[in-house]
């Protein structure tokens, strides 16, 4: 007979709640949101001693007042789902801060067990904790234990199964607050106790507190009940005005203070101090991280270093991802007949979710080197350097870490970025940083960057390089500060926040962090940029050319190839179509990008051609190798100009027909409104494929200048048209890439910004970056123009 | 001799104790569930590079905040400590 229990894990941040989930529920944990808000309900299962218990990870918090959404939904479990446990974990090193929590809990009256954790690190401070003692004074049972290495996990399992067979009663311990507070309590709980707006889940005397606390939450319920709710305000303002005329303070702080008196006299009767260290490691440490020139020196130098790691780490698992995404493709050309369905599962399917699937190596090392900077504690000192700056712009020290994984030192991810901003409580600031994110300079702008850089800026590519990363970091602050004084306004909130000792992080703990954020990036590919993949792949794809239309192309492409069969200096080899094609066929296989059949090597005559055309196609104003013969170097010259022609009606075919997609009818409309900006047709439909992703915006150039099968690694040769072209100039590749920089996320964040806000905010994020593209593009062009840097 | 300034006006390494945390809401809130109670000692670790936010060791542990939020913050300091 298995009894089934529920507990819940609770503590203060940095108490080490999530190494004693872990420890205690391995791999067997799950994720979920709390109903309603995007805070993160992790919880395991575990057996012991013939108890299956669930154990239930609360945020971690300081308190149980209504501050911060966590700590709203860490009370509201506790109350609603009435847990048979909290296990309250405890920093044995910091005992009085961390046992206002679980006083609250007291007054709360729920089954308590203290897990004194870090009892290691306390003794090395010189600070002993009586744990036997602390459990008489605090009336709780205590487990000491050092999570990090697992010790005392079995202990606190069976003390959790030992008081779970005893009566599941709660207990209500009155605590004192002093006179003034303490009738004022008795007061209101017997009028709650008569109400009916109240249920009974809460204890009336916590009630009580709440509402001598001003507490929103509970407040809020009196409104119902506008008699009782009177009555009640009538004696929390009389006890208000008592304690401010003979304490000067709130009843709140009032309180505070006694829960804190509470407490002091318990540690002083647990607490052994030796020595008072003046230094420990980490204020030592912090001397040099966070001094004030060292401090920003080295943090510039730990980001530089995250980045060249994630790069240098990442590098093989990206290109052996690349590879499978290939043979995947190939395999299915090779089972699937050449069509509409090939092209849907090829171009719609596996190039959009490959595009995005591409990316996990690099997202995780990304997650991983993130993760070894939150479980050492630095993150919190970049948070403290960098609050001022980012303050001005009406962000928050905790906005940094998203702006640097979206992009901040170039090459970075707009999705987890977005999903960074978790970190910041005020739903203002929160917004402002995530709708700012995307103006980062990501992975996938990269590739255009780089090609229109090695088009028109070739003399100092890795300057340009630097200066459009500080382009976007301007953007990005400006366009918050912007958010915040109009739209988004409000008061900054405040930065009061722990900097945690630092710690070696846990392999375990950095693998499950990684792990976890890298599947709900990977979870996305498999739905929404999924659907949205196909959607812009049938837009680049239908309507298709008419039946005429492609006998008009193929007739062209008879024309030629007759043309060139009838040709006297055609040697005897090439009489017929096979013959062409099998020479065809050895052309490409020889300049490496086709597969030569057995078949064909035996035929010496056209294995010649095909050689003298690769060398007059490659190389100039040399004598041909000797063995390569005069007839054959003749015949090779008119295979080159025959294929050109045959690769110049491909190119038509191909760009008449995106066109006439809807893709391209919008790219033509759109002109009305980018011919400001000197863009025409064949750069819009470029820039409506790159929504799904931004490396779309190179392949779909390179369709749209007749580049037949351009990918990302044959840019040059994009640049070369480019260069050539005469509506191009270095003025309107620069529009162009603020442009890239600044308009629509691309979808996947734009899935993931409505994930962390809205749909309203996520529509908002699509116009305003528009718009502020637009503007700024405009202002680049024309202003660029009137001074006369360009046509 | 004693006085009475301003958490924002201490300097690095200055010592005090807490007397009175006049922030009131959910500012006081936060300042007193992080420990921010009158009688509690107190030590300035540091400054952010902009000055701003402050640093302090208190209960064992390293508060930050900003320096609007110190000026709430009255601290009992020696008078004539000037290091």
């Amino acid at each position: 007979m298995k009894q089934k229990i529920i507990i819940a894990l609770s503590g203060n941040p940095n108490a080490g709640k999530t190494t004693v989930f872990n420890a205690i529920t391995g791999a067997r944990q799950h994720i979920a949101n709390y109903p309603g808000v995007t805070v993160e309900k992790k919880y395991g299962m575990v057996k012991h001693k013939g108890f299956e218990v669930e154990v239930v990870d609360l945020p971690g918090t300081y308190s149980l007042t209504a501050y911060s959404m966590e700590e709203i939904v860490a009370r509201d479990f506790v109350i609603n789902e009435k847990p048979r446990l909290v296990v309250d974990i405890v920093d044995a090193s910091n005992l009085d801060r961390h046992l206002y929590l679980a006083v609250q809990f007291k007054e709360l009256g729920v089954p308590l067990i203290l897990a004194l954790n870090m009892v290691d690190v306390a003794e090395s401070r010189g600070i002993k904790v009586d744990h036997r003692e602390l459990s008489a004074q605090f009336g709780v049972p205590v487990v000491p234990m050092v999570a990090r290495t697992g010790k005392g996990i079995t202990d606190l399992l069976d003390k959790v199964v030992e008081e779970a067979s005893k009566s599941a009663e709660w207990v209500n311990a009155p605590m004192s607050y002093g006179m003034d507070i303490d009738s004022g309590l008795g007061q209101i709980s017997s009028i709650i106790e008569k109400s009916r707006v109240f249920d009974k889940k809460y204890p009336a005397r916590w009630r009580a507190l709440k509402c001598l606390e001003g507490d929103s939450q509970i407040t809020g319920l009196l409104k119902r009940d506008p008699e009782l709710g009177t009555s009640i305000t009538d004696i929390c303002d009389d006890i208000f005005k008592h304690t401010m005329d003979t304490l000067e303070e709130e009843p709140e702080a009032v309180i505070a203070d006694h829960r804190y008196g509470y407490i002091a006299g318990i540690t002083k009767k647990v607490v052994k101090r030796k020595i008072e260290l003046r230094l420990n490691f980490s204020d030592k440490a912090d001397r040099i991280l966070t001094n004030r020139l060292l401090g920003p020196i080295i943090m510039g130098l730990i980001l530089y270093g995250i980045y060249s790691f994630t790069f240098w780490a990442s590098e093989m698992p990206l290109l052996w991802f690349e590879m499978f995404f290939d043979a995947l493709k190939n395999l299915v050309a090779a089972f699937v007949p050449s069509g509409i369905l090939q092209s849907l599962i090829v171009s719609g399917v596996i190039d959009g979710v490959g595009g995005v699937l591409g990316f996990v190596p690099l997202i995780m090392f990304m997650f991983f080197a993130i993760a070894i900077m939150e479980d050492s504690g630095y993150m919190a000192r970049v948070a403290y350097m960098l609050d001022r700056v980012l303050r001005w712009f009406g962000l928050h020290g905790n906005s940094v870490m998203a702006l640097v994984v979206s992009g901040g030192i170039s090459g970075g991810c707009a999705v987890p970025g977005v999903m960074a901003t978790r970190i910041l409580r005020d739903p203002k600031e929160r917004i402002a940083t995530l709708l700012v994110v995307p103006f980062m300079n990501c992975g996938a702008k990269l590739p255009v960057y780089a090609m229109l850089i090695g088009a028109f800026f070739t003399k100092d590519k890795a300057r340009m390089l630097f200066i459009l990363t500080l382009i976007s970091w301007g953007f990005a602050l400006f366009a918050a500060k912007l958010l915040r004084a109009t739209v988004l306004r409000g008061p900054t909130t405040p930065f009061v926040m722990e900097l945690p000792p630092y710690r070696a992080p846990t392999l375990r703990g950095l693998l499950i962090h990684t792990w976890e954020r890298t599947w709900q990036y990977i979870k996305k590919a498999g739905t929404v940029i999924l659907a949205f993949s196909v959607i812009i792949w049938a837009m680049m794809t239908f309507p298709r050319l008419s039946e005429e239309r492609i006998q008009v192309f193929d007739q062209n492409r008879e024309e030629v190839t007759i043309a060139f069969l009838n040709q006297q200096a055609v040697p005897q080899g090439i009489k017929d179509k096979g013959e062409l094609k099998v020479l065809n066929q050895l052309y490409h296989g020889l300049s490496g990008d086709g597969n030569i059949e057995p078949k064909a090597q035996h035929h010496e005559t056209l294995l010649q051609v095909a050689r003298a055309a690769i060398w007059l196609g490659r190389e100039k104003g040399e004598t041909a190798p000797s063995e390569i013969e005069e007839k054959s170097l003749e015949a090779g010259a008119r295979f080159l100009k025959y294929h050109q022609q045959m690769t110049n009606i491909d190119n038509l075919q191909q760009q008449t027909a995106l066109k006439r997609t809807i893709a391209g009818w919008m790219g033509t409309k759109l002109e009305y409104i980018t011919r400001p900006l000197g863009f025409e047709y064949r750069t819009n439909i470029a820039l409506v494929g790159g929504f799904a992703a931004k490396e779309v915006v190179i392949s779909t150039l390179g369709t749209a200048y007749s580049l037949s099968d351009v990918d990302e690694d044959e840019t040059a040769s994009l640049s070369e048209k480019l260069k050539k072209d005469p509506a191009w100039d270095p003025l309107q590749a620069f529009t162009l890439i603020i442009f890239i920089m600044l308009y629509v996320p691309c979808v996947a964040t734009v899935v993931s910004i409505r994930k962390e806000s809205s749909w309203k905010w996520a529509a908002f994020s699509i116009f305003f970056n528009l718009l502020v593209a637009y503007g700024v593009s405009l202002i680049i062009r024309q202003g660029g123009v009137f001074l006369g840097l360009g046509g | 001799m004693k006085k009475t300034i301003k958490m924002r006006e201490m300097l690095k390494d200055q010592k005090g104790i807490i007397k009175r945390v006049s922030a009131t809401g959910d500012m006081g809130r936060r300042l007193r569930e992080m420990g921010l109670v009158p009688e509690t000692p107190i030590r300035i670790q540091g400054r952010a590079p902009l000055k701003d936010p402050v640093a302090i060791k208190i209960r064992d542990y390293v508060l930050t905040l900003r320096n609007n939020e110190a000026g709430s913050i009255l601290v009992e300091v020696e008078a004539d400590q000037s290091n």
